[in-house]
Formats: structure tokens, C-alpha cells, sequence
């Protein structure tokens, strides 16, 4: 466990779905950052309904932290399954919390730390077999320093509406726990960190800040159909949607969602759909038309292992050839990509006022990762926010809704508003919206659409440049997008501390590349590495394409993310 | 809340003439002698009956030569894509219930490509007036059998006769639960006119069947075909019983005969209504602090 300190903890809890090793996970998330930790948690869970082996795990830190870690420090596991799914992970150092008796017994590796602790039968014995959890949980609290007071605080909020005999019955439970691991030596030297002072935060998914953000920027519509690992986003929108009198539809198909949300764009409302890659796929078609007939809006594509069905429940970064490219003739898309939970909430709101501002779709690329990821962030202030609404007619004049202007940026009608009769069509059309298919009208309207878009990179901030203060140039300069950033964020800090001279790049913008910045990012780094999660190496080929650089990939595709130490291990490699 | 957004406060607000419905930018599409001329009259008649203002006018189309009507209406506009007309309609409407919305399209866009949607259209009863230009052919790709083509249609991909049995959209849209089914011969403008209007009067889900001739491309139904076939439907039939309206479609079938008229009406909460009386109860408002919800993820 070298290089990690014992203020920076990572528990992974296992057992069978259903067997609330998911409220465990919750629980401590919520308790460390209420005492002031800063959590980021990674989740897997069986594709199936029943059953299976589920996985949470929370890390907890007294500074910031970027990413998921490399393997835990703690090991609970409910069962065997757990116990067996992780037996390799187990180092020299590692502490395991087990219940025991039960029906496994595990060979504790040389140096492993164990704990037995009789979960069922403690629960069994307290007549309360269901707050198995909860003695495990109150285990982990004395052995780990799990913020005990703020636990107390949140089993009693969430168990409130279940009454007094519930909150009652699992917080005995807790406590029985915490008795049974305070008999056991401790021999490991892990301990949770004591958080320097309570912050202001929520702690939220990547799915649900989505949503969140999605209503800071004034989402008036939203259609979706359901597919995971996408479909939070809109249970999320459906709970708070019609608070402001917005308008929640689940669609026939991914189709239909994304022709409502051009219906209503052309209504004169601010729309979205959330899908993931296949449901991306099927949208293609209605995503041309969106550029063709100039319509604002927002497309967030939650990716998942593909091709086809694929692996819908587990991560990749494979989507980006079809969000920029998908679809038949030349159609432009704006294409961002979120790194974390803030961003998640931040992008959102960025993705409608490009969408509003330059009446194109905006496509916003999420991972199967970040998803389920909780993260405790600073919590946003609406008015924080600057929003951007469509260029509209001043009635001045004949409307011509596919005006020539400098910027290529037409003003748009509500329907309703008197003498802005116009037709929205996927046909080529000339400024009045009727078509024309001479050449001359067609190379002026596709100029006039995509040379609107040239404006986009200055509307963003410029991507982030992770450098140490005062660096030259760089040995290896690693580029990376989405949630892979915080990994290489972790994996720069590590590195440097061991004096290696290496920088990060950090595009949000994806599409259209700013190919600038790579360019001078580029000529800062004597070699260029760019990880990602995906087989084909899908950034690496656009910048290969759109800049003079000539990054080497390092790709992986096993439905999980990178780990921090696999990227140090990676540019030790490559620096040797 | 006020009251939920209904397009009727957009009728009787001009006294135009069907003519003044008429967009003149574009020129003539259709070849001569094509139903849909019929179709475009019938409906610049019901909206000139309505006295809708053009401005809360909505027309959506999909992709084929009926989804060229669009251009010819005076009205706000959608030309989409082939088989989406009825979700983009939906989205126009329920973002903005108070427009009237006015769905043409196709046999081939709405029930081949299109087939998909028609069900959740009447299902959910969405608000908006579908008029199917039905003419059992692709006219605009030049003659290919349609999904409501006889079976005996030969067509250029179906040289040597067709082989699949042709749906009939009424029996379909009864069985989906449309509010509101009623067909008419195109050439029979003063019939059509008449149940668009009451179709776009209906709250819920209109469906208008509209038998139209393709002279270039169908030489099985001809106007002249189509005109003798249609009967009225008989003043005895009940059209709030949905059985008694399949049992006319079936019989008339087995005679050769098309039944025309108002099929079926009835009265059902539409999609919009529920979603206002959901916001209603949420106490929904534009000004809700969004603080409230971000509160709820504090740890």
C-alpha cells in the first residue's frame, strides 16, 4: 500500500444483491461527507434482477479526491461470493472484515488482517436477521474511525419515515456491532482520517446531477425512454420536473424521445433526452435533421460496454465515434464529456446554452462509471449560473428563418408570434426555409451551419493543462476525456512526487476538437500518451486527425476504469 | 394554476376563407388528378370553418408526397422525417398545448416506418388531429406496395403480384384507442372538411382516414373505385360503442365496401390534461426554488 496514506481509505463491501450491501455503501458515503470527507464511490452491480454478486466502494479521504483509488484497503465481505470475487486484491496489509461463522471460510492470505465478525448470526440472535448490514456497518465504524456520530445522524433521518421501532432496531444493531469489533485486536493500521471542518455539500451520482443540472440551465421537456445505465436521469427529472411545471414524457422509443424534444425545441422550449449508446444509435437519423433544421438540443448518451447489447452494465468510453460522426451526410454536433459528479451538473448547463445559442445538438457524453459514482460536492448555487436563451425575431421586417447573418446564427420564432410563419424542414432550404437544392444554396447553408459552430471552443473554458508551477517541457504529456481524467489527475500527483517531469490535458470540448490547444499542449510534452476506455483508441484517431500530433493509445475495454496505478505503471514503462 | 391550455381558445379568432389558409410559396406537387388535392381542400375548408388563427397553427409532416401538405397550409411547420410526423407533433403539442396541431401523413410513414408510434399516439390520447392520406401506394418513390396495398398489386419491387395481407388503419387506431376514428372518400371535400373539424374540436386523439387516388402509381383504386365503395355510415350506429364500430368496419370489408363518416367518439382525459392536473398537484410553478431539491442531497 505504498504511497497511500491512512487518511486516504478505501472499503469495498460485498455480498449478495439484495443483502444491503448497497445501504452500507450509502450510509457511510453520506456519514463521512456530513463529518466533512471528501467520498467518491464506484459501484457494480449484476445486470440480472435477483440476485448476484454486488459490489460498493467509498472512498473517503481528508483531501480531495479525484477517482474511484487502485484497490481497497478493507475488504467486507457478506458471504463467500464477496470473499472469493475479491481473493486476489488481498495484499500483505489489507484488513478484511468476514462473517463468520457463515457459510465460508476463508484462507487468510500471509499478512492479511482479519476480522471475523458473526453478522448473521448476531442479527438472527437480535431477531432482526435483515440488520445483518448494520452489525457489519457498526464493525467497520470502530475498526475504521467511520465518523460515528454523523452515522448515528443519517440511519436515524433515513429510517425516520419507517418509524421509531425500525430506527430503533438497526441502530441496536449498530451498536452490537461496534461492541463485537471492539473485543478484537486491531493489527492493521487503517483508520479513516479526522476531516479538518465540516463543508458545505451535497453528495450526488453522476445520473442525478445530470438531472440537476439539467434544471438549473431551465429544462422545460424531457423524453426518454428507459436503458441502462442512463435511465436515473430521467427517474431523477420525473421526481422534480413537474415542481416547475415542466413536462416529463416516456416515449415509445429513443426515436420518439428525440423527435418530442425537436417538437418541442421548435415550440420554443428548452428540451432534452438521456439515453445510452444503442438509443444514441437509433437517434442518428433525428440528430441530422436537428442540424439541418437548425433546432437546439441536448442529447446526454451515458455510455456502456458495446458493441450491440454489450456489457449494459459496466464502462467504457466507446461512444465518441458516433457522437461526433453518427449519422448520414455532413452533420455537426457539439460534443462534451464530463470528467466528474460537478461536472456532470456544470456541463449540463453549458450543453443548453450551447444548444440555445448556436441551434444545433448538443451531445453530452457520461460513462457507465460515473453513473452510479457518489461524490461529495460543493453545493451549487443556482444563481451562480449563467444561462443563455435562443436568439429570437425582434419582428422587424419579413421573417426569413434561415437568415445569412455573420455569425451564421439565425433568429428563431415561437410559434404563436404573428408574422413568423416559417417551415422547419430536413429538406435543404434557402433563407425562407423552402427547399432548394442548387448548389449554390446548398454549399452556402452548409457553410453558414457549420461555420457557425467555429465559435463554440471560445464559449468554453479553455481545456485545463495539469502542469507542476514552473514546468518546462515535459517528458510525457498524457491527454485524457471523461471520467478517466481524475485517474490521470492521481496518477500525475504520484508520479511527480517521485520526480517524474510529466504533464495532463483535459478537454471537455470534444467536438468541435480545439485543435489549438492540443497543438500548444503538445509542443510543451516530448511524448504524448492519451488513455482511454475504448478498443479502438476513439480520441486518440481525432487527434491524429485534426492536429499535427501523433499521441500513442493506451487502451483498455474490460468494463472497468483505469486505476491510477496502472496509468504510473504506464508512463514508468514508457519513461524506462 | 389557470386552466389547462386548450387549442379551441385559438378558434373562431379570424374569419378567413379557405383560401386565405392557403401558402402559395410553394408551387404544385402533386401530379394532376392526385386525392390529395381533395385532402388540402377538405382541410382548408374545416380550418376556415374553425376560424383558427394561422399563428397557433401547427401543421407536422412526415416524409412522402401527402407530407408535402404542410407547405401548402398557412400555418407554423414541421417537414420531418419519414415516420416521426406523430412523436415531433407530440412534442410541439405537449410543450405547447395550447396550439393546434395537425398531423398528415402517408399510409406507408404512418403505418410501415411509422407503424411504431401510431399506438402510443392513441393510446395516451395525445391532442392532436391526424388525417392519413391513404392512397395503398408509395407514390413518391414510385410505386412500391404500401402496407395498406391490395394483395394483388403488382408493384416495381412486387413484379409478379404481392403476397401480404393489407391492414385496414381504422380497425388498428379503434383497437390503440383513438377517441376519435372517422374516414371519408379525399374527393369528397365537404365530408372531410367536416369530420377534420370535429377532429380538431375533439379533445384526444383524432384520427381522420382519408382514402385518396394515386393516378400515376394505383390503377386499382381510382377515385371513381373509391367513390363507389363508400357508404355512410348508417345513422342507427351507435359511434360511442367501439365493438359496434369494428362490426361495421368487418362487415362492410366482407361486402367490398368502405364505411365512411364518424366511426367512433368518445371522451377520455387527454395526455396534456393529466400532465397539467399532475403539475397542479405538485403545486408545480416556473419560480420553484431550485434550492429545495438540492437541499434534499445534502449528506
Amino acid at each position: 500500500m505504498q504511497g497511500i496514506t491512512k487518511n486516504d481509505l478505501i472499503i469495498r463491501i460485498g455480498g449478495e444483491g439484495g443483502e444491503g450491501v448497497i445501504s452500507v455503501g450509502d450510509f457511510i458515503t453520506q456519514a463521512c461527507a456530513r463529518a466533512g470527507l471528501d467520498v467518491y464511490t464506484f459501484k457494480t452491480f449484476p445486470a440480472e434482477i435477483k440476485g448476484g454478486y454486488a459490489m460498493y466502494q467509498v472512498r473517503a479521504s481528508t483531501e480531495r479526491v479525484y477517482n474511484q483509488g487502485d484497490i481497497f484497503d478493507v475488504l467486507c465481505a457478506f458471504n463467500g461470493d464477496a470473499y472469493n470475487n475479491n481473493r486476489a486484491f488481498l495484499k500483505p496489509g489489507t484488513a478484511i472484515v468476514y462473517d463468520s461463522p457463515s457459510d465460508f471460510t476463508p484462507d487468510i492470505p500471509e499478512g492479511v488482517h482479519a476480522y471475523p465478525i458473526p453478522m448473521t448470526q448476531t442479527a438472527k440472535e437480535m431477531n432482526n436477521p435483515r440488520a445483518k448490514n448494520m452489525v457489519a456497518m457498526g464493525a467497520l465504524s470502530v475498526l475504521f474511525n467511520i465518523p460515528i456520530e454523523s452515522l448515528r445522524e443519517v440511519l436515524t433521518t433515513k429510517f425516520a419515515r419507517k418509524g421509531e421501532d425500525v430506527v430503533k432496531g438497526n441502530l441496536a444493531a449498530l451498536e452490537r456491532g461496534r461492541e463485537l469489533a471492539a473485543a478484537l485486536k486491531k493489527t492493521d493500521p487503517w483508520t479513516i482520517g479526522v476531516p479538518k471542518s465540516k463543508k458545505e455539500v451535497i453528495v450526488m451520482s453522476g445520473n442525478n446531477a445530470i438531472g440537476l443540472g439539467a434544471m438549473i440551465a431551465g429544462l422545460d421537456f424531457f423524453s426518454a425512454y428507459p436503458i441502462t445505465p442512463a435511465t436515473e436521469v430521467a427517474i431523477y427529472v420525473a421526481k422534480h420536473l413537474p415542481k416547475r411545471g415542466g413536462t416529463l414524457i416516456q416515449a415509445e422509443d429513443e426515436i420518439a424521445s428525440i423527435s418530442q424534444v425537436l417538437g418541442a425545441s421548435y415550440a420554443g422550449k428548452k428540451a432534452m433526452t438521456s439515453t445510452s449508446g444503442p438509443g444514441l444509435a437509433l437517434m442518428g437519423e433525428m440528430l441530422g435533421m436537428a442540424f439541418m433544421a437548425e433546432l437546439p438540443c441536448v442529447v446526454v448518451d451515458v455510455q456502456r460496454g458495446g458493441p450491440s447489447t454489450g456489457l449494459p452494465t459496466k464502462h467504457e468510453q466507446s461512444d465518441l465515434f458516433m457522437a461526433i460522426h453518427g449519422g448520414h451526410g455532413d452533420a455537426g454536433r457539439i460534443v462534451l464529456s464530463v470528467e466528474n459528479v460537478k461536472d456532470c451538473i456544470d456541463l449540463t448547463v453549458v450543453a443548453f446554452n450551447l444548444a440555445e445559442k448556436y441551434q444545433c445538438p448538443v451531445l453530452l457524453l457520461s460513462d457507465g462509471s460515473l453513473a452510479f459514482s457518489t461524490q461529495s460536492i460543493p453545493c451549487p448555487n443556482p444563481d451562480d449560473y449563467k444561462l443563455v436563451e435562443r436568439k429570437r425575431w425582434d419582428g422587424e421586417g419579413e421573417y426569413q428563418r434561415y437568415k445569412f447573418t455573420e455569425d451564421g446564427i439565425s433568429p428563431m420564432v415561437d410559434p404563436g408570434t404573428p408574422g413568423g410563419l416559417h417551415i422547419a424542414t430536413g429538406l435543404e432550404h434557402n433563407e425562407s426555409g423552402l427547399p432548394s437544392y442548387t448548389s449554390a444554396n446548398h454549399e452556402a447553408m452548409q457553410d453558414k451551419r457549420f461555420s457557425k459552430l467555429k465559435n463554440v471552443v471560445n464559449d468554453i473554458a479553455p481545456a485545463e493543462v495539469d502542469a507542476a508551477q514552473g514546468a518546462g517541457m515535459a517528458d510525457l504529456g498524457l491527454i485524457a476525456w471523461g471520467s478517466t481524467i481524475g485517474v490521470v489527475r492521481e496518477a500525475l500527483q504520484r508520479l511527480r512526487a517521485e520526480g517524474y517531469n510529466v504533464k495532463g490535458f483535459y478537454p471537455k470540448l470534444l467536438n468541435p476538437l480545439p485543435a489549438q490547444q492540443f497543438e500548444d499542449f503538445g509542443a510543451s510534452c516530448k511524448r504524448l500518451l492519451l488513455p482511454e476506455v475504448n478498443f479502438l483508441g476513439q480520441l486518440a484517431h481525432f487527434v491524429r486527425a485534426e492536429t499535427s500530433l501523433r499521441p500513442e493509445s493506451y487502451t483498455i475495454c474490460g468494463g472497468m476504469p483505469f486505476t491510477p496505478e496502472m496509468i504510473v505503471n504506464k508512463v514508468k514503462e514508457i519513461l524506462a | 394554476m389557470n386552466a389547462i391550455l386548450q387549442p379551441h381558445q385559438h378558434f373562431n379568432k379570424v374569419d378567413f376563407k379557405p383560401k386565405d389558409y392557403k401558402d402559395e410559396k410553394t408551387p404544385s406537387f402533386w401530379c394532376a388528378g392526385c386525392g390529395h388535392y381533395g385532402v388540402l381542400t377538405g382541410l382548408l375548408r374545416a380550418l376556415a370553418e374553425l376560424g383558427v388563427d394561422p399563428n397557433h397553427l401547427v401543421s407536422v409532416s412526415g416524409i412522402g408526397c401527402s407530407s408535402r401538405l404542410p407547405y401548402f397550409v398557412n400555418s407554423y411547420k414541421m417537414h420531418t422525417l419519414h415516420g416521426r410526423a406523430g412523436p415531433v407533433a407530440t412534442g410541439v403539442h405537449l410543450a405547447r398545448p395550447d396550439l393546434a396541431v395537425v398531423v398528415t401523413g402517408g399510409d406507408g410513414d404512418g403505418f410501415s416506418i411509422g407503424g411504431g408510434h401510431m399506438p402510443h399516439l392513441a393510446r395516451k390520447n395525445i391532442n392532436i388531429t391526424y388525417i392519413l392520406m391513404d392512397n395503398h401506394v408509395y407514390g413518391l418513390t414510385k410505386g412500391q406496395c404500401s402496407p395498406t396495398s391490395r394483395e394483388e398489386m403488382k408493384a416495381a419491387v412486387t413484379p409478379y403480384g404481392g403476397m401480404e395481407e393489407p391492414l385496414d388503419p381504422i380497425l388498428y387506431m379503434l383497437t390503440y384507442g383513438a377517441t376519435y376514428v372517422a374516414q371519408a372518400f379525399a374527393g369528397n371535400a365537404k365530408l372531410g372538411a367536416q369530420l377534420i373539424k370535429e377532429g380538431m374540436e375533439h379533445k384526444g386523439f383524432s384520427f381522420i382516414n382519408l382514402l385518396s387516388q394515386c393516378p400515376s402509381f394505383n390503377e386499382l383504386d381510382t377515385a371513381l373505385s373509391f367513390r363507389s365503395a363508400c357508404d355512410q355510415v348508417d345513422t342507427a350506429h351507435d359511434i360511442s360503442d367501439r365493438n359496434a364500430a369494428m362490426q361495421v368496419v368487418n362487415k362492410a370489408k366482407q361486402e367490398g365496401r368502405i364505411p365512411t363518416g364518424l366511426l367512433y367518439k368518445s371522451e377520455r382525459p387527454a395526455l396534456h390534461e393529466r400532465m397539467a392536473e399532475l403539475v397542479k398537484r405538485v403545486g408545480g410553478t416556473k419560480d420553484y426554488d431550485l434550492r429545495k431539491i438540492i437541499d434534499l442531497a445534502r449528506p
